[in-house]
């Protein structure tokens, strides 16, 4: 192509100021939309509330409701009238009342957290004798269970539900006794949900299927 | 020049014009019966001006309820100023049951069929580190003697190797640490999926069938609104939740209290108490992918 002057050329339909223009508007329209940035958590406003469980307060008992869930007594209901009398020495010495308990707590005995006193509310100790309500059972938890309780306090055992974010809203933490049964704590095996059906892996029965055939 | 040969020059330039026509408009046989035209013109999201985002969002709300019968609610939540999310996992309270594949599950509109969950658990034997030997299928009781669980899904990693394969950038990092997906904008090109050594993303080889009763309705146009066929997907950290400062869905799930979620950056939050006291890991760390999900066992 030959290099000339540019007059007596006939006028481009873009002049080159105008080239400038579309190319500066591209690049813009392209450039990334500075993004809003949502402001910072403000200062905390909801509370961690721990569940209470039904557990504290009260035992099941044989009968069952319309839905099939057993009926649940509260402890005052025969504990208020009634003198408990002594501790039977294991679980089998309980015919009358709490009759089938399971006690599977180390070496633990039912005076080594339970108090009897001749009416009212059935309470706890600590093992400085401190009597405790049913309701504060965590205390008595947590002067064996120290580490697990630390983690607790730190949110980093026993989950939750809510807002990691407590100036927008409150949060709920279990107690100890929602998952562990006090009498007998250790978490009890259950099944998986859910199995993952990769398109590649044959499922569980597939391969019982094929070990089988 | 002979006539032959101006002959042949026009068929052969005329052959190769219609080739290269027939090539650049080879993006519109992708325009698919479902997309609309607004859809197939819809630009990056990052590109999107605030009018035309909140568009968008009314169009997906509006084709879902014309698709389920449903009236859901899909947002665009900004990261928080002062925030950047961490996870942590205590790999000894951790049972195996799956509950937080479960909550995955429904919570992000996953695949029926399938069960898609962005979380995998492993079942590992007592004493081995080999994620390739761990096992997803179990099917009997946990936890099982001389095994433990590791669930894993998306470690948000700082040096992500997936954003950094993704040929349209479809997939990015955001200021609070969240790699997310812009689902209009990927090709289904999957590097990103080979990319990831964590095994953490899904592509959606169909359109995810989800009852409409089952539907969530708190959608993120980023997140968890119910993604088109042939789009990869990934977790988020729940953040249509979490960027309204709700814990995540397998967070809640946890029956055991395994997992840690929080701010980085609040000196007094569980997930900073945890980085300090706990003896923590992250997956495959040689890797340089910097992770932002931590594992622990206690101690």
């Amino acid at each position: 192509m030959r290099h000339g002057p540019c007059e007596g050329r006939p006028v481009p339909f873009l002049q080159r100021s105008d080239l400038c223009l579309v190319v500066c508007g591209s690049l813009l329209s392209c450039a990334d939309r500075p993004r809003e940035v949502a402001p910072a958590p403000g200062p905390q406003q909801g509370a961690t509330t721990v569940h209470e469980p039904e557990k504290l307060v009260s035992v099941e008992s044989a009968h069952l409701d319309s839905l099939g869930k057993p009926v649940r007594v509260r402890c005052a209901t025969c504990h208020a009238i009634r003198d408990a009398g002594v501790f039977p020495e294991s679980t089998d010495g309980l015919r009358e009342f709490h009759a089938g308990l399971v006690v599977k707590h180390g070496p633990l005995s039912c005076g080594s957290c339970h108090v009897l006193l001749s009416g009212g509310e059935p309470t706890l100790h600590l093992s400085d004798g401190t009597h405790l309500m049913t309701q504060d059972t965590m205390r008595l938890c947590a002067q064996c269970h120290g580490p697990k309780f630390r983690d607790y306090s730190h949110g980093t055992h026993g989950g939750m539900t809510g807002y990691w974010d407590l100036s927008k809203g409150s949060r709920t933490r279990n107690h100890c006794v929602d998952c562990h049964d006090p009498h007998s704590p250790a978490f009890a095996p259950s099944r998986p949900v859910l199995p993952p059906r990769d398109r590649f892996l044959p499922s569980a029965h597939e391969r019982s299927e094929r070990s089988h055939g | 020049m002979d006539k032959t040969k101006r002959r042949t020059l026009k068929v052969l330039g005329g052959t190769l014009g219609a080739t290269a026509f027939a090539y650049a408009l080879e993006p519109l046989t992708a325009w698919t019966k479902e997309q609309s035209l607004d859809e197939f013109l819809q630009r990056h999201y990052k590109e999107l001006s605030k009018s035309e985002l909140e568009a968008v969002l009314r169009r997906i709300e509006q084709k879902t309820r014309e698709t389920y019968g449903v009236d859901v609610h899909v947002t665009d939540l900004h990261p928080q100023e002062g925030v950047e999310f961490g996870y942590a996992l205590n790999l000894s309270v951790c049972i195996g049951c799956r509950k937080c594949a479960e909550a995955c599950h429904k919570e992000n509109n996953h695949d029926r069929a399938t069960n898609n969950s962005y979380i995998r658990v492993l079942e590992m034997d007592q004493g081995t580190f080999d994620l390739e030997k761990g096992t997803t299928t179990y099917d009997h009781a946990v936890p099982a003697p001389g095994k433990y669980y590791l669930p894993v899904q998306c470690q948000q990693c700082d040096n992500a190797p997936c954003v950094k394969v993704c040929p349209v950038q479809a997939t990015w990092k955001e200021r609070d640490g969240i790699v997310v997906v812009d689902y209009n904008w990927c090709i289904g090109c999957r590097y990103c999926e080979a990319a990831c050594p964590y095994h953490a993303r899904r592509f959606n080889w169909q359109k995810p069938q989800v009852p409409a009763a089952e539907l969530n309705p708190d959608q993120g146009y980023l997140s968890n609104r119910v993604r088109p066929q042939g789009v990869v997907e990934k977790c988020t950290f729940c953040l249509h939740r979490t960027r309204a400062g709700r814990l995540p869905a397998c967070l809640e799930a946890c029956p055991t209290g395994a997992r840690v979620f929080g701010n980085l950056l609040d000196p007094d939050s569980e997930i900073r108490w945890v980085l300090a006291n706990k003896r923590v890991f992250v997956l495959k760390e040689e890797l340089g992918t910097r992770p932002r999900f931590f594992y622990f066992f206690d101690t």
